[in-house]
């Protein structure tokens, strides 16, 4: 899924000018209207109904459940003054800015410098390795890195080995206990987008950098970096979205525990809809998750639109 | 160019909705999942059954099992098809809610914990039994109590109950005796409890000293067996059934939020990542007390059925291990006893295609010899006249006499439609308290702001 979302998004830099009739423009959609009529059922239809439950007292039991009745904004009046929804809202933005934006962004980044660099047998070796955390399923991840935080877990075994005191990871700081576990994951894609954008940079560009001086860091900020800004957008685009919306990673490994110290919006929200019944009150969060992915897709786009221009 | 930025625009707002809405729309389908199982027959009397299977327990299982067998060689043709909902607490509800929403998955005959019953009654998923119940001759068997268990605000009964339960204190004579406690141990406050606790942390190392269930995981147990067993013996309680308002802001909540927070910080009680651990039910009654790793539980009657030779964890020795004593009252006042009750029915949803069939069914359930089975194995407090004079059932426990006497000084939940919700609350505020992210100032701050926004501010009133 997420592949196909970067194709659609990320342009490919040569924009294709068209001045055609309108006509032409509807047959060429002709073949894309059984797709468009899927996404409008799947897709468009949910949303839709989303929208319609977060304005009304829809639950799994109780009043709400036999008589759905239009409360206007009262579950949103209602969010904005829980400390467990502003809570939520934190440790989201927490979440998101460790494990996506600086996490899985700049380690991916500086796994692909690195690469380009290594031999064949070191590429390939760490490809393998950083990939293979991406292709496990995600319970399968969780499971595994829950093991690994665990309080006789291999993260603890090791420490003790070095002779550094250990903790119980999950317990005591479980949001950077699913940060860590969210970037391991994570990587490998950052890694691929930005391998690819790296390719793409001439050689003679990087060639006469150095000859002018540019070596090390300030080649990589001034040469390498505004190169593939293109790239950086689109990638902490699609991963902020991502990692905004992750769920069975931080509940197999805490279910949002201990107390709320690990619950982020989608796992806030799971519980208020599925575990509390409040299917209208859980919509109503996830009307607000989605804005605030539209919030963070809007900034990123005038990144890239300032940069098209 | 200002097409294409449109188009970008429209693209990238797309994709945020797409991955974004998979997160937000989609988990209700992967909950529904299970019911996907309960293949539809031609049969016009395939009746499905719906319980929740949860630990190692099966006693429910093999009475099901036995109870298909004898109904379906009584109506030839006919199919028992037993559905047993493996989740935890709250997952079971919701799973069998969602499957009572549609006509599709509705089970014919549902197994309804008394303090769900009116929620599930005002949300329209279950059928009155008025008319069964009228001209079953079984019915005049029932205790009065027990009849008003499934009666909702219409005055119409909505489940057959199979028995009930009182609340105490187990302790383990033999860590007793070690820390240099009494055998016949009587605690007259709760701080004859937590002294206690204290002795054995301090003279019986790798015990846990005292556990009560607290927190999110274990649902409605932390709530009732947990809270409210400390609640009702303060001053307050949940609900004034004299103004009909739910109670907030009282001194007895937040004494019973210290007790939790007490025992937890002191370490007197199991750490609370163990009581977080969502099988920590089974584990009490399957592994700590048998394994004499628990000083003192506060914890059900049924819970011997765990050692029985039909149980999950048999353990013929438990009836000289095993003492029992009431939980007490904060400080020794009102009748210086606490106990809650509460208890299973039988019901049929609104939306079952067979509901003459599950009607059957359920008297087939509650056929004489097999309520005394189902109370017998299934540890319960006899809710019919011909159970409690069964022999089998009288002799079946060493402690079935004392649980039974506690039903004299026993109280029931508010269970009114909001409950559920209300408890909701109750294990978020133990959560914050025992894991120490909240005082029990905020927590039960937070507490009585959210019953005001449940039930409405002009239904609550405040505590004595």
């Amino acid at each position: 899924m997420t592949t196909s979302v970067a194709a659609a998004t990320a342009p490919s830099g040569k924009p294709g000018r068209s001045g055609k009739p309108r006509a032409a423009n509807l047959l060429k959609m002709l073949p894309l209207s059984p797709a468009i009529g899927l996404m409008l059922v799947f897709l468009a239809g949910p949303i839709i109904y989303c929208i319609y439950a977060a304005f009304t007292n829809m639950a799994l039991t109780g009043t709400g459940a036999a008589n759905v009745t239009f409360v206007g904004l009262d579950n949103f009046r209602k969010a904005f003054g829980s400390s467990a929804f502003s809570n939520a809202i934190w440790l989201t933005l927490l979440f998101t800015l460790l494990s996506a934006i600086i996490g899985q962004n700049t380690l991916g980044l500086g796994l692909a410098l690195l690469m380009r660099r290594a031999n064949k047998l070191v590429r390939n070796f760490v490809g393998t390795a950083v990939i293979g955390a991406w292709v496990l399923p995600e319970v399968v991840a969780a499971y595994l890195l829950s093991a690994f935080f665990n309080d006789e877990g291999t993260l603890n075994v090791m420490l003790h080995a070095v002779g550094l005191p250990g903790q119980d990871w999950l317990y005591a700081a479980p949001i950077i206990a699913v940060s860590l576990a969210n970037i391991w994951r994570g990587t490998a894609f950052s890694m691929l987008v930005y391998s690819a954008a790296l390719s793409e940079i001439p050689k003679e560009i990087e060639e006469s950098a150095e000859m002018d001086g540019a070596a090390g860091s300030k080649r990589l900020v001034w040469v390498t970096l505004p190169m593939i800004s293109r790239a950086v957008l689109t990638n902490l685009m699609l991963i902020t979205l991502q990692t905004l919306s992750v769920f069975g990673l931080i509940y197999a490994m805490t279910r949002g525990g201990p107390g709320t110290k690990s619950q982020t919006l989608p796992l806030y929200m799971y519980e208020q809809a599925f575990s509390f019944s409040q299917i209208g009150y859980g919509t109503a969060i996830a009307l607000v998750m989605l804005a605030i992915g539209a919030v963070f897709s809007l900034i990123y786009l005038r990144g890239l639109n300032s940069e098209a221009a | 160019m200002v097409t294409r930025k449109r188009f970008k625009a429209a693209g990238a707002l797309a994709a945020s909705a797409l991955l974004l809405a998979v997160a937000a729309c989609s988990q209700g389908s992967t909950t529904k999942q299970p019911e996907a199982g309960g293949g539809q027959s031609s049969g016009p009397a395939n009746i499905k059954i719906a319980y929740q299977q949860w630990g190692p327990g099966t006693t429910m299982k093999n009475f099901l099992a036995g109870v298909k067998t004898e109904y379906e060689a009584a109506n030839p043709g006919s199919t028992v098809e037993v559905l047993p909902i493996v989740a935890s607490e709250n997952d079971y509800y919701t799973k069998l809610q969602l499957m009572m929403r549609s006509p599709n998955t509705a089970p014919d005959v549902v197994y309804e914990d008394t303090f769900l019953i009116n929620s599930d009654i005002t949300a329209g998923y279950l059928r009155p039994l008025d008319d069964y119940l009228k001209d079953w001759d079984q019915w005049g068997q029932f205790e009065e109590s027990a009849k008003g268990a499934a009666k909702a605000l219409d005055g119409k009964t909505y489940g057959v109950p199979d028995g009930t339960d009182t609340r105490a204190l187990w302790y383990n004579k033999q860590i007793f005796a070690k820390a240099g406690l009494p055998a016949d141990w009587q605690p007259k406050t709760w701080d004859d409890v937590l002294s206690a606790a204290r002795t054995i942390k301090e003279k019986v190392p790798g015990v846990i000293p005292f556990n009560m269930y607290s927190g999110k995981p274990m649902g409605e147990a932390s709530a009732m067996q947990g809270f409210e067993m400390l609640l009702y013996g303060t001053k307050d309680s949940l609900y004034n059934s004299d103004q009909q308002k739910w109670v907030v802001g009282s001194q007895g909540f937040k004494d019973s939020l210290n007790f939790v927070k007490t025992v937890f910080s002191e370490g007197i009680g199991p750490t609370p990542k163990q009581a977080l651990d969502p099988n920590m039910g089974s584990k009490v009654g399957t592994e700590l007390i048998p394994e004499g790793k628990l000083g003192i539980a506060l914890d059900g009657s049924w819970i011997y059925g765990n050692w029985q030779k039909t149980g999950a964890k048999p353990w013929p020795q438990w009836t000289e291990v095993m003492g029992q004593t009431a939980m007490p009252s904060q400080d020794g006042g009102g009748k210086g006893k606490v106990s809650l009750s509460g208890g299973w029915t039988w019901a049929i949803p609104a939306k079952s295609k067979n509901p003459d069939a599950a009607w059957n069914l359920i008297k087939t359930l509650q056929a004489p010899k097999n309520a005394a089975k189902y109370a017998t194995d299934g540890a319960q407090i006899a809710v019919r006249k011909d159970v409690a004079a069964d022999e089998g059932y009288k002799s079946s426990a060493k402690s079935t006499q004392f649980f039974t006497d506690l039903v004299s000084v026993t109280v029931y939940r508010p269970a009114y439609a909001e409950y559920p919700k209300v408890s909701n609350e109750i294990i978020t505020a133990m959560e914050a308290v025992m894991t120490g992210q909240s005082t029990v100032d905020e927590a039960a701050k937070n507490y009585d702001e959210a019953v005001e926004s449940i039930v409405g501010k002009d239904k609550t009133t405040s505590g004595q």
